[in-house]
């Protein structure tokens, strides 16, 4: 155990001291940021990406510091990135449903359709 | 485990997979990539059914936001542990044991206290009937803090038990990999909360 644990540990030497309580001042600011922002009236879609741009913003820091990608080997940073290509491929999949208003609110058919007549329309 | 690990490794019968990177790392990564597709299909899911059907998560998005000192408080929670958990890791890695171990206790206590804190909240929730039936945004409501609140569970567990066996032995490797979970399980709320209690 000691001679693998020594091992990576004298890895871990290399890289310069991490900020970690700056990181943890900046994450408290900006939580305070968005609950702050969330009171002001931006706009409908404002507020949601200014919320979403600190939420992945805060992210980013948890996940170069707290995790320390920014640290890491590259294999191991691409790996931690897969996903967010997938997350993006599954969130462009589903605009063609948001945009075309199949599951829109105007749409009663979707909504009446389970409780009123369930097959018969089709 | 690791014991095992390191005796064979002269034998080459233990081969890192990734040179530089003990393979429970690695394997914890290629696990958070799971969870990560895991929580985007709901909030994906979310997202969908908000925007086709914004009336139905109005007076949801009223209530909590209306009242969100706890879950503001539980977020200060969550960034504190993450920050505590990464000072463990540290403290691990350069064997300074009692600090480790100090700082795992203080990292399983926040991550308990988030749990008695949600569990007040869905008290009230529950008085108030605003059940997963109640309606679209309350389902959700339910299930993306349940899950997360398994999650939670789930760390504090073997945070736990790292701090038991921190005692005798060199668990600095595990150390390493519970954190990079925990962190995860803190990242997920980065985005919860914004997603629940303030758009």
């Amino acid at each position: 155990m000691s001679d693998s644990h020594d091992g990576h540990a004298a890895e871990h030497v290399e890289h310069p001291p991490v900020p970690y309580f700056a990181i943890f001042g900046t994450l408290c600011v900006f939580t305070l940021i968005t609950i702050g922002a969330s009171f002001v009236e931006l706009g409908k879609a404002g507020n949601v990406v200014l919320a979403l741009a600190i939420a992945a913003f805060k992210a980013s820091l948890v996940m170069l510091f707290f995790m320390h990608l920014k640290y890491e080997k590259r294999p191991i940073v691409l790996i931690a990135l897969a996903p967010f290509i997938l997350v993006a491929v599954l969130i462009m999949a589903l605009f063609p449903d948001i945009l075309n208003g199949q599951y829109h609110s105007d749409d009663h058919e979707f909504k009446e359709a389970p409780a009123a007549e369930p097959h018969e329309a089709k | 485990m690791s014991d095992a690990h390191a005796h064979n490794f002269d034998n080459d019968v233990y081969e890192p997979a990734l040179e530089g990177t003990f393979n429970g790392k690695l394997a914890m990564w290629l696990f958070l990539c799971s969870e990560v597709m895991f929580f985007s299909g709901l909030m994906g899911a979310y997202m969908t059914l908000r925007i086709g059907h914004p009336e139905n998560f109005v007076f949801g998005h009223d209530t909590l936001h209306g009242s969100i000192g706890l879950a503001a408080f539980n977020t200060a929670l969550l960034i504190s542990s993450s920050l505590t958990m990464a000072l463990a890791v540290l403290a691990g890695q350069k064997k300074e044991t009692s600090k480790q171990r100090m700082l795992l206790l203080a990292t399983a206590a926040m991550g308990t206290l988030f749990l008695i804190l949600k569990s007040v909240e869905y008290g009230t929730k529950i008085e108030h009937g605003l059940l997963p039936r109640h309606d679209l945004f309350f389902a959700f409501y339910w299930t993306l803090t349940a899950i997360h609140g398994i999650h939670i569970l789930a760390g504090v567990i073997p945070i736990m038990g790292l701090w038991w066996f921190a005692k005798t032995k060199d668990v600095s490797g595990e150390c390493e990999m519970i954190g990079l979970y925990w962190h995860f399980v803190d990242l997920v709320w980065i985005f919860l909360f914004p997603l629940l209690y303030l758009i």
